[in-house]
């Protein structure tokens, strides 16, 4: 049984329908990439399976349990930690406030100094950092406390939504070496990004979003291959 | 020429003020910031928690402590009761209409309490000494409703600053849909919040008995003045709020020794109006 399995999700705003009968999965420690052009419905999915957006028809099931139509606040309780587009930090608390957020279930609580630890391993900078203001960091700064703020509360499966965005060449290498990072921790990633060919060597499998409906779908060697990637990047 | 004993005593009193205004104008401020709703009868619950305190200890012989526990309790209720019965049902609506809303509950309290206690002015006498402290009277009726707000802000900012659940307060108060992909639910941060706010109102109640006659217009002494110390410290800002209080008490204190206390809420409100136009994000708010 996969993780993460959508079938038929339809999901839209108001009037306008974002994304059409989307089907995708995710397997236990996979990677996997949702790539695609702007406005194709890369963080519309994302936020669909978060449970901030809700689901017109069809369904989204996590681990054998169903979380169609559950409110945000649940599905991280099942294990889901969303590191919403533009990273949505609480600016001014501290960066150790942020990462407490991130252990607020109360299963993360009760380990929160084991968690903060591990968190701080992995990006020493936000334990050099954690009695600043988290709008007073850099860019990078930024993400590395979002993605450690999904971390905190244990998660499952981690949805990151465009980790490289507004960021300088040189900081999105480093941001990819360290989501590899926590993926040799062991953690289940499904990612969504507009940098395709770095994000293609991260993952092992990738879909392409277009125009809210999944187009294609493979291994993500095989994929970078192919006319996908430049497809990807004309859609820009 | 007035006697400097005089002006320092007015100042002592600013000072003994300030801490229940802060106590006031905190709770007010708590709510705002993080439901962004005004709750323009915030000090009407206030004067419902006095009546309660006045009846079990003035009427019913309760003693001190465990009226204003009672208030306690009695405070968070309402402050439950008025988010979920009028703030949750139209948190989504134009501010005007939750505006309205709430300047409705303040209509309806004031006239339910006339109805049910008349305008009777009534109050709780304690007889507890003053102490004169290098020529200055300081009366322990004050003296020791200011150390309870003193010491009450000290724990609301513990509160705030050290828990999950007041970490939670003010990150939702920041992103509200951020704060629900950590878990919370902001309903329930809300509610939690409201019974915060109406715990604060209830102590506040509870002060306020011993130094002030309730009636049902009290709000309307105590009210605008709130209102205009949030104003001056920022919508939302808890230390700014917390300044506010303790200058508009000085100011009210100090001009009602040297012209009147109307003179005071005078100078007071021009000072506001000044502030408002100088520094309209607050005093303490960042420039730019």
């Amino acid at each position: 049984m996969s993780l993460l399995a959508l079938a038929g999700v339809t999901a839209g705003y108001g009037a306008f329908t974002a994304l059409w009968d989307v089907a995708l999965r995710v397997e236990r420690g996979e990677a996997v990439a949702v790539v695609g052009p702007n406005g194709s419905g890369k963080t519309t999915l994302l936020r669909v399976i978060s449970g901030i957006l809700p689901v017109r028809s069809g369904t989204l099931t996590f681990d054998g349990v169903p979380l169609t139509g559950r409110p945000a606040h649940e599905v991280v309780a099942h294990g889901i930690a969303h590191v919403p587009e533009g990273r949505r930090l609480f600016p001014n608390l501290t960066v150790a406030d942020n990462l407490k957020m991130g252990a607020y279930l109360p299963s993360a609580r009760a380990r929160y100094r084991e968690t903060l630890e591990r968190v701080f391993g992995l990006f020493p900078v936000l334990a050099e950092r954690k009695l600043q203001r988290a709008g007073s960091l850099s860019g990078g700064e930024q993400q590395m406390l979002a993605l450690g703020r999904a971390l905190m509360s244990h998660p499952r499966l981690i949805l990151l939504d465009e980790p490289s965005m507004g960021l300088a060449p040189v900081m999105v290498l480093r941001l990819f070496d360290l989501i590899r990072r926590v993926r040799e921790e062991g953690y289940t990633i499904l990612v969504v990004e507009q940098n395709v060919r770095q994000v293609l060597k991260l993952v092992d499998r990738a879909y392409l979003l277009e125009v809210g409906r999944i187009k294609m779908e493979g291994r993500a060697a095989e994929l970078a291959e192919q006319d996908f990637v430049r497809k990807a990047y004309v859609g820009l | 020429m007035i006697d400097p004993i005089f002006l320092a005593e007015a100042a002592v009193n600013g000072i003994l003020l300030g801490g229940i205004l802060a106590l006031l104008a905190l709770g007010l401020n708590l709510i705002f910031g993080v439901i962004d709703i005004v709750w323009i009868a915030y000090v009407d619950l206030v004067m419902l928690c006095m009546y309660l305190v006045y009846f079990l200890v003035q009427v019913y012989g309760w003693p001190v402590w465990a009226g204003g526990l009672a208030s306690l309790a009695f405070g968070a209720l309402l402050g439950v009761a008025v988010h979920l019965l009028i703030i949750s049902p139209i948190l989504g609506s134009a501010p005007v209409n939750q505006l309205l809303a709430t300047g409705g509950l303040l209509f309806f309290l004031q006239s339910f309490a006339t109805f049910l206690w008349t305008t009777d002015h009534r109050s709780v006498r304690l007889s507890l000494p003053s102490y004169e402290v290098a020529g200055i009277f300081v009366p322990l009726t004050r003296v020791i409703p200011f150390a309870i707000s003193i010491l009450a802000l000290i724990a609301l900012y513990v509160f705030l600053t050290r828990t999950f659940v007041g970490t939670a307060i003010r990150a939702v108060a920041q992103d509200r849909e951020a704060m629900s992909l950590m878990g919370a639910n902001p309903q329930w941060i809300y509610v939690v919040t409201s019974a915060v706010g109406g715990l604060m109102a209830g102590l506040a109640g509870t002060l306020l008995i011993f130094q002030y006659s309730v009636h049902p217009f009290f709000g309307g002494q105590f009210g605008p003045l709130t209102f205009m110390i949030c104003v001056l410290g920022g919508l939302g800002n808890m230390v700014g709020a917390f300044v506010a209080s303790f200058i508009m008490s000085e100011i009210i204190s100090l001009a009602g020794v040297v012209w009147s206390t109307e003179m005071g809420y005078v100078i007071a409100f021009v000072v506001f109006i000044v502030m408002i136009f100088a520094r309209p994000g607050g005093i303490l708010a960042r420039r730019g």
